[in-house]
Order: structure tokens, then C-alpha cells, then sequence
């Protein structure tokens, strides 16, 4: 049976259209999916991913399990700091991509929903040295607040001077005498701050949140819309655009693949691809007409078959259909004239340089 | 939900409303709300011929596409061309400004296979 999170019945107070996703109850949307993206771009708006899994990891070696463990380089992180980072099998493909969080006592590993119980038995196999692995993810509710205006509410919120807080930064905060995690993150393109609490106090949160936001116009927003804004960014979605059968490098995550910090799971087969070369890449277009292209769609260059759509959508924000898909590395340049097959139909496309929206209020 | 008397319902989520031998088709409340946002409606063209059931229309929402059917065989004689500029008027009024095409029906008898307010109610479990 699906589960709940900790605001279920908050989602069915606001109206929520629910769906099940990685095995919750989710609210898809509240007023409307283009209402909500524009509500982030513009104002801020609140959304409950208290579905994603947090593996805590302890203990003497905790940093360079980690290290091991993901492809990004967490010697880097300072305390309270946050990154980007991903997990990948030993020929390269990924395993998830995750949030880590360097914090006093541990690393908090934040992962996707449908992967949490994956990626918990992968790090537990995985295991070297003297660590403690811990699956957390029902002791935890998240929130995430989203938008230019949401450093305005958070403000009322809480006492410290978060206006200080940097962008991928956390800190400890209090609100009427509970300890919660706030950092400075998000999944939207917009600045803005994601809050990790006992479940119990969550419908409370929620609440302080709306009544404090109302000067700032703050609504719910589902995941709808949440999909809709990281597609925007071209920001992956595990499982879409990077899964067990794609790699970092074929994703445009070199980024976050540190060769030089020593070994990590996946290491020789990516310093392979990395020295002959990828074969394809993860790309954004914009259609150029009408058309919106959708999940599994073809792409086209002249009459050869260069790719397939791993994500796309309307854009909201730009008023257009927009995708992400793998195409072969020659194709992949910005400004590549390309065509997607859509119910049968071409419709021209052009290969763009990400991310799509460009004014992102991201600090 | 408003499932409006005195209109025919599709399975697959059309209404009609019939006057003299011209039905106006369009998608119920139910349909929209489930579509959530809709961007573009990609209509047939005026003269076309259509039987009951075949895909005449396409409707893109945000996340999701769905085919438009024709609920009943006949010649398509006039689109709502306002779709074009404003798709969003088949979320807030889909039984009215949201009316998609407009057929001269050719067998009228195809209207009793068509479900009435009562029993599409019961197809979408209201």
C-alpha cells in the first residue's frame, strides 16, 4: 500500500489532485500546474518532498566512504556545506543522484524517492571501514521553499540571520524550541530553501509557513510543477534522463565526476569513456513550433534517427514545448537544427544551451 | 464534477449537445480537470468527414496529450477557431466557451449508444 507523508492531510485541505509516486501519496498539483511554476518563478511557493530517502552515514570513515561511494569530491565539503554528487555501478552507469551534506556528527545523503531503498542496500553492500549506514527517511519530513520571495518568508520563520546563508550551505535552526536542517537548495532553478524536520511537528510547519507567506501571495505547489521547473533548468530526473544505463559523462555531469580524488565505484570504466570519448550526450531543445515533445519520442536529424526524448513538457515560463534527450555527439552542438517525431509528425527543434531559462533567481 | 443534464456522453469523455441534426462536441469537466492545463487543441479541418470514434483532434496539456474523438459520425461544418489563441477556456468552461467542433450528423440513431448525464456519472465513479 502506498504511504503517506507526514502532510497527507494538508494535500487533501488544499484541494490536491493526488497521485501515487515512488510508492506515496503525492499531490500532483493544487490550483493548477503552469499557476505553480509561475508562482515559483515569480513569488515563492511551498512543496512537501518528504517522499525523499536521507541514509545517514557515521563514523571515523565516514568521509572517505563517501568519497568512494559518490562520484563528486566530499573532502571538498566544508562543515554545513552541500553538493551535488552522484552514485554509480562499476561500469559507470548510475546508481541515483543525491544532495551531500557535510554536517557535525555525519553525511547526509538525501536521494530520490523510488531509489531510496535501492541506494540504502547498494551503500550497505558497498560498505568499507569503520562507518554506521542508517536509512532515516521515515524519521524525516522535507519541505522545500521556493522562489525569489522565499528567503522574505523565511525570514519570519526563523530567528537566525539566514540572509547569510550561501548558496548549497545549511545550518541548524530553531523554531519554538525544535532543532531543524535548512539549507539553502532546491530543484527549481530559483533561490530558495529546502527544511528537514521530525515528522510530527511537519502539519505545524506547513502552516507557520502559509500564515507567514501571505504577504508574499505563497501557495502549494505540486509535483507537477516540480518537475516542470527542474526541466526548465535542464536539471536531470533519475530514472528520465539519467538511469543505470546512462553515465555522468554522457549526462554533462563531468561536473560532479572528480577523477583526481582517488578511487570510487565507477572510476576505471568512466576514465575509459572519459579517454575514448562519449558516443552520445544529454541535450536540451526547444521546439520551434507547436508541438510539445513527450517521454520516448524520436529524434531526427534529416532521415537518421539520432536520439529519443528522455523528458519534456510545456514550458510555462517560456511559453514553449522544451525536452531533454540523448543525441549522437555529433549532433549535440547548441544550435543544431533537429526534428521530433511527435504522434507521427516531424516538428522542427533546435538543440539549445542550457539551462532553458536563464533568469533563475538562484544565488 | 459538473456533468450537466441534457447532454450525450462519450466513454471516452465527450459531450454533445444536439440541436436539430448538429451535434457541438467538446471534452467533460471531468476530462479537462484530469488533463490539468491545457496548452494547445490542434482541431480538424471544416468538411472533413468523420466516423464515430476515429481521432479527429488533439488536445496538449502540460504534462499529458490526449486524442479528441469524434462522439458521433457525420462532417465536421465549424471548429471553435478561439481555441487557437485561448486552449485555456476548455479548463474553465468546458461545456460552453471550451466547445470544440461542430458535426452534421449523418446517423442519428448513433446517438443512443451515447451514455446520458446519469450513467457518466457512474463511468467515472461519481
Amino acid at each position: 500500500m502506498a504511504k503517506r507523508t507526514p502532510l497527507y492531510e494538508k494535500h487533501l485541505e488544499y484541494g490536491a489532485k493526488i497521485v501515487e509516486f515512488a510508492g506515496f501519496l503525492m499531490p500532483i498539483q493544487y490550483t493548477g500546474i503552469i499557476d505553480e511554476v509561475l508562482r515559483v518563478r515569480k513569488g515563492v511557493g511551498v512543496f512537501d518532498v518528504s517522499h525523499m530517502g536521507e541514509i545517514e552515514i557515521k563514523g571515523p570513515d565516514a568521509l572517505e566512504f563517501v568519497n568512494y561511494i559518490t562520484t563528486n569530491d566530499a573532502s571538498k565539503l566544508e562543515l554545513f556545506q552541500v553538493q551535488y554528487s552522484a552514485m554509480c555501478y562499476p561500469d559507470g552507469g548510475i546508481v541515483d543522484d543525491l544532495l551531500v551534506y557535510r554536517l557535525p556528527d555525519k553525511f547526509l545523503l538525501v536521494v530520490n524517492a523510488a531509489n531510496t531503498e535501492k541506494d540504502y542496500e547498494w551503500i550497505k553492500e558497498n560498505k568499507r571501514g569503520n562507518v554506521e549506514i542508517e536509512n532515516t527517511s521515515d524519521r524525516t519530513f522535507q519541505l522545500a521553499i521556493q522562489g525569489p520571495l522565499s528567503e522574505r518568508v523565511m525570514k519570519k520563520l526563523v530567528k537566525e540571520p539566514i540572509e547569510e546563508l550561501g548558496y548549497y550551505r545549511a545550518t541548524e535552526v530553531e523554531i519554538e524550541g525544535k532543532k531543524y536542517l535548512l539549507s539553502r537548495t532546491g530543484y527549481t532553478g530559483e533561490d530558495g530553501f529546502e527544511l528537514y524536520g521530525d515528522p510530527e511537528e511537519a502539519c505545524k510547519i506547513w502552516d507557520r509557513i502559509m500564515e507567514l507567506g501571505k504577504d508574499e501571495n505563497i501557495g502549494p505547489c505540486g509535483l507537477g510543477a516540480r518537475d516542470t521547473l527542474r526541466l526548465e533548468m535542464k536539471y536531470c530526473l533519475y530514472g528520465n534522463d539519467i538511469t543505470r544505463d546512462t553515465t555522468p559523462l554522457e549526462a554533462g555531469l563531468s561536473w560532479i565526476t572528480k577523477f583526481n580524488k582517488g578511487d570510487f565505484i565507477g572510476r576505471e570504466a568512466l576514465l575509459r569513456q572519459k579517454e575514448e570519448g562519449i558516443k552520445r550526450k544529454l541535450v536540451g531543445f526547444e521546439m520551434k513550433g507547436k508541438g510539445i515533445p513527450r517521454h520516448g519520442y524520436a529524434i531526427y536529424k534529416g532521415d537518421e534517427r539520432i536520439g529519443e526524448v528522455t523528458s519534456g513538457t510545456y514550458s510555462p515560463t517560456l511559453e514553449k514545448g522544451i525536452g531533454m534527450g540523448y543525441v549522437r555527439i555529433e549532433d549535440s552542438k547548441p544550435g543544431t537544427e533537429i526534428e521530433v517525431d511527435i504522434r507521427g509528425r516531424r516538428e522542427p527543434a533546435v538543440i539549445i544551451k542550457p539551462p532553458f531559462w536563464k533568469n533563475a533567481s538562484h544565488k | 464534477m459538473n456533468i450537466p443534464d441534457g447532454l450525450y456522453y462519450s466513454k471516452d469523455h465527450e459531450w454533445i449537445r444536439v440541436e436539430g441534426d448538429i451535434a457541438t462536441e467538446g471534452i467533460t469537466d471531468y476530462a479537462q480537470s484530469e488533463l490539468s492545463d491545457i496548452v494547445y487543441v490542434e482541431l480538424p479541418q471544416v468538411g472533413r468527414k468523420v466516423k464515430k470514434g476515429e481521432a479527429i483532434g488533439t488536445i496538449e496539456a502540460v504534462k499529458t496529450v490526449a486524442d479528441l474523438y469524434a462522439a458521433v459520425s457525420g462532417e465536421i461544418v465549424e471548429v471553435n477557431e478561439n481555441l487557437k489563441t485561448s486552449p485555456q477556456v476548455v479548463n474553465s468552461d468546458p461545456y460552453g466557451e471550451g466547445w470544440m467542433v461542430k458535426i452534421k450528423m449523418e446517423n442519428p440513431d448513433e446517438l443512443k449508444e451515447l451514455m446520458t448525464a446519469d450513467q457518466y456519472k457512474k463511468h467515472i465513479g461519481q
